[in-house]
């Protein structure tokens, strides 16, 4: 049995309502709230990045494995926003957590996916038998220009994940990608926001790459949506992942764990992965997850994942998903937000 | 700071790796060559507790240059669970929020950015439980 | 080891210099000293020029010999002094050693520091603190003696408005002062609603950034009986270290090196505290000069707030402290605020303090720190 031994989710505190944003821009918050489905976002510390934010999740997945960071054979930060344009993530977090030097590194980048990527590479290592433990880590610190609709949405947060094959505490069952040449978001190199493609990044993108790794991965399991207790799919917005999990076939029910967004904001590379570990914090043994990342550019990781009875024996072990999101909150006005991310100039460094 | 310093000290600034004499018991963080207590020159790798109290702080309103953008910042000195002190930074901390006595636990952040052709800095901060 | 006296003082006026440069510090302070002392150029052996962080401030190393130059005493024997703000006391017992050990018979011992030339003064001075383990976690040293002063407060009820008091009776004292850089008095809310720097310390809880230079010159109490001066005698110097983190000291309410250091030069002087008449001590923050005074056993601990509130440490008090003005309103250039101390204890010692001028003492004492008390000097001066 190979799949996830431990697992863990970092949730900033500091918090922009999405009125806040809103009024900033003399537009109606109404409007957006029911357009987005969302009410908040979380935001970086000005201490905060993808680097802070894989350490402290990575921390809580190996709280939960319950094992030596020395035994992890591979390392991987699934991310967009690496904090350097070269020199790897990877190589602190690894250091931080004590893993390493015997440890494979590699930061990886697609878009939205790159968390889900790094999960399915380190599980193909564990099940090919290569190393003992290999994780997989998706983070952000999104970027969205202000006054774009992204500036809504684009939040930050991340999830951990260590795949291994003693005392699973939830198997990965199947894999399954669907990838193609899409262009709907991107940004070129020296850049500081990303581009999107409007409504193009709607049905042509994420809804044809969603449905299909899920169709796909349900054709191949020979599985149906009713056989889930919890269904997660990316969420670039509230709206997206519910209309995409009805398309599937899943009820309301299946799809509100692990539907974050609304609280969260997109995390991108940490969003799936983040929903993930908000199921598993609830989950019961016997449970099945499934789960379907999208990145732009574009493409899907499906995940269908197993609960076993060492779930529950980890649940506890760390801070939870939801947890994070009710608790500590700390909101920002847009003055203070721009000034966290860096979006005006001052005489600062 | 220049990148050797910053790579030799990372095992205490990312893990909050200390030296314990082999003497006489005495945990030194950061790590010394030399015991303070009884001179001894032998030590073994212990890391620290986490979790640990504030004994007294400061919020720093006029901070150097390079730490303009986070003002007002708390800085504390904190005394871990272990008895050793250190001076460090109370991340996301509201000035009111802090005060003598209050419970810390050590996290992971970005310590210094510094100018755009110039490594980032990551170590310990505190915050508070 | 010889009986040593001060036979001479100079300095330049404590301010906002802009048209001084470094050098010119102590060419200033040390012929105004050379003057004074009535010693003639070539009779100088040696000087040791205490300054913190030229190097910081004003780009410049290798100071004591540029200093030299410039004033005109290329040739001699000129050493540089860096105990943070020490440096001065330290230069002076550098001074005060080598005409003791017979070494040399006239030394001149000076301080500068140009901290207005562009630097950011605040980074500069938090290199006194321990900069990997202090400073990289963003503490000033404003903020290093706000967290003494919240210890203190907890352990002992100071409060703020008790500090108000130190630098409201420094600013009367500096008020007389016409080498001062804050000659002016100010009121207990001055102090209590000026902007925060490090709570629970303001702005005028704190010295002020200062140019200045300051010198005097040492001589065996034979040659300045020679020379028909006055015998200032220097009849105690203790140094002392401690580690430079706050965070290393058992008490945080305490500064060790200071009580080290003064039962040094108390022992030497072979006399108690109750035997000096005032004294001089380093008052970088209003705090300081509390803990100053306790760690030099003037007060209990714990006492010297609600001393200071009562008027023990004013001009008519029983205990005359920084009759100078202090670090506060005299300002603080902190290479040279050591030796500015000695010339405050000479200037008292010889009845030449004018308007701040205490009646008749006997015996002065000045206290001078480094850092967050990584290191301190005592000095003991007496008149015969």
């Amino acid at each position: 049995m190979y799949g996830i031994v431990g697992y863990g989710s970092y949730v900033p505190r500091f918090r922009i309502k999405a009125e806040d944003i809103a009024n900033q821009w003399g537009t109606d918050p109404e409007a957006y709230k029911r357009g987005l489905l969302l009410e908040e976002k979380t935001v970086p510390g000005p201490d905060e990045d993808t680097i802070t934010i894989s350490v402290a999740a990575a921390r809580f997945a190996l709280a939960r494995a319950g094992i030596d960071a020395k035994e992890i054979g591979a390392c991987y930060i699934g991310s967009e926003s690496h904090p350097y344009a070269v020199k790897p993530s990877g190589t602190v977090l690894i250091d931080a957590i004590g893993a390493g030097p015997e440890c494979h590194v590699a930061d990886f980048e697609f878009a939205c996916k790159a968390g889900s990527e790094a999960m399915y590479v380190a599980y193909s290592h564990v099940k090919s038998g290569e190393m003992k433990y290999a994780m997989g880590i998706g983070a952000d610190t999104s970027q969205g220009a202000a006054g774009d609709a992204l500036e809504y949405t684009a939040s930050a947060g991340g999830a951990a994940f260590i795949m291994g094959s003693d005392n699973v505490a939830a198997e990965i069952v199947h894999t399954y990608s669907y990838t193609s040449d899409t262009p709907d978001f991107w940004r070129r190199e020296g850049e500081f926001y990303p581009r999107h493609a409007g409504r193009f990044t709607g049905e042509p993108a994420y809804f044809h790459h969603v449905m299909n790794a899920t169709n796909g991965i349900l054709e191949r399991s020979s599985m149906k949506a009713e056989d889930f207790r919890f269904a997660v799919f990316h969420m670039p917005n509230g709206k997206f992942p519910l209309r995409a999990g009805k398309m599937a076939g899943f009820k309301q029910e299946q799809l509100e764990q692990g539907w974050i967004v609304n609280l969260m904001g997109n995390t991108y590379s940490g969003s799936s992965p983040t929903g993930l570990a908000a199921c598993l914090d609830v989950a019961k043994p016997g449970d099945q997850i499934l789960v379907t990342s999208f990145g732009s550019g574009a493409g899907s990781d499906s995940f269908i994942i197993r609960c076993t009875k060492h779930i529950s024996e980890i649940q506890d072990k760390a801070p939870k998903v939801r947890d994070q999101l009710a608790t500590g909150r700390i909101y920002l006005d847009y003055g203070k937000y721009v000034a966290y991310r860096g979006k005006i100039r001052t005489n600062l460094l | 700071m220049i990148t050797p310093r910053y790579h030799r000290e990372i095992p205490q600034r990312y893990r909050l790796e200390a030296g314990k004499c082999t003497g006489c018991g005495k945990v030194h963080f950061p790590p010394r060559r030399v015991c303070k207590e009884c001179f001894g020159r032998e030590f073994e790798t212990v890391t620290m507790p986490t979790m640990g109290k504030v004994l007294t702080y400061t919020v720093i309103d006029i901070p150097p240059a390079e730490f303009d953008n986070l003002k007002p910042y708390v800085v504390a000195i904190v005394e871990l669970e272990n008895g050793v002190r250190l001076t460090c930074m109370v991340a996301e901390a509201p000035p009111d929020k802090v005060e003598i006595g209050t419970k810390v636990e050590m996290i992971y952040r970005r310590l210094q950015t510094g100018r755009e052709w110039e490594v980032l800095q990551y170590g310990y901060k505190a915050r508070v439980i | 080891m010889r009986e040593v006296a001060v036979i001479g003082v100079g300095m330049t006026k404590f301010g906002e210099l802009w048209d001084t440069p470094l050098r010119d510090l102590f060419a200033i302070a040390s012929a105004n000293c050379i003057e004074d002392s009535g010693v003639e150029r070539d009779r100088i052996q040696s000087a040791y020029i205490g300054c913190m962080s030229s190097g910081l401030f004003n780009q410049q190393e290798h100071l004591a010999s540029i200093l030299c130059d410039y004033a005109g005493l290329a040739g001699i024997a000129a050493t540089r002094v860096e105990s943070a703000c020490a440096s001065g006391g330290l230069a002076f017992r550098s001074a005060y050693l080598e005409v003791a050990s017979g070494a040399s018979d006239f030394v001149l011992a000076g301080g500068v520091e140009k901290m207005n030339d562009g630097a950011d003064a605040t980074f500069c001075l938090a290199s006194a603190a321990d900069q990997e383990y202090e400073v990289y976690h963003g503490i000033t040293f404003p903020g290093l003696y706000a967290m003494i002063a919240h210890a203190h407060m907890a352990k002992y009820g100071t409060t703020s408005e008790q500090l108000a008091h130190v630098a409201v009776k420094n600013h009367r004292h500096g008020a007389k002062n016409p080498n001062a850089q804050f000659p002016m008095e100010i009121t207990l809310n001055t102090v209590l609603n000026a902007v925060r720097v490090a709570s629970p310390l303001g702005l005028f809880d704190c010295s002020p950034v200062t140019d200045g230079g300051a010198c005097v010159m040492l001589c065996p109490v034979e040659e300045a009986k020679k020379l028909g001066k006055p015998i200032i005698k220097v009849i105690g110097s203790g140094h002392a270290t401690d580690s430079i983190a706050l965070h290393d000291r058992p008490d945080l309410t305490t500064i060790p090196v200071v009580k080290a250091a003064a039962e040094r030069a108390l022992a030497q002087a072979k006399i108690g505290i109750k035997n000096v008449d005032f004294c001089e001590v380093h008052d970088c923050f209003t705090i300081a000069e509390l803990c100053c005074l306790e760690e030099l056993g003037v007060f209990e601990r714990g006492q010297a707030a609600q001393a200071t509130v009562d008027g023990a440490t004013s001009l008519d008090g029983k205990m005359p402290v920084n009759t100078s003005g202090g670090l506060k309103s005299k300002g603080h250039p902190v290479g040279a605020t050591g030796i500015a101390q000695i010339i405050e204890l000479v200037e008292q010692l010889t009845g030449k303090a004018g308007a701040r001028q205490l009646l008749s003492p006997s015996i002065g004492l000045a206290q001078n720190m480094g850092g967050s008390g990584g290191s301190s000097t005592v000095h003991i001066l007496e008149v015969s």
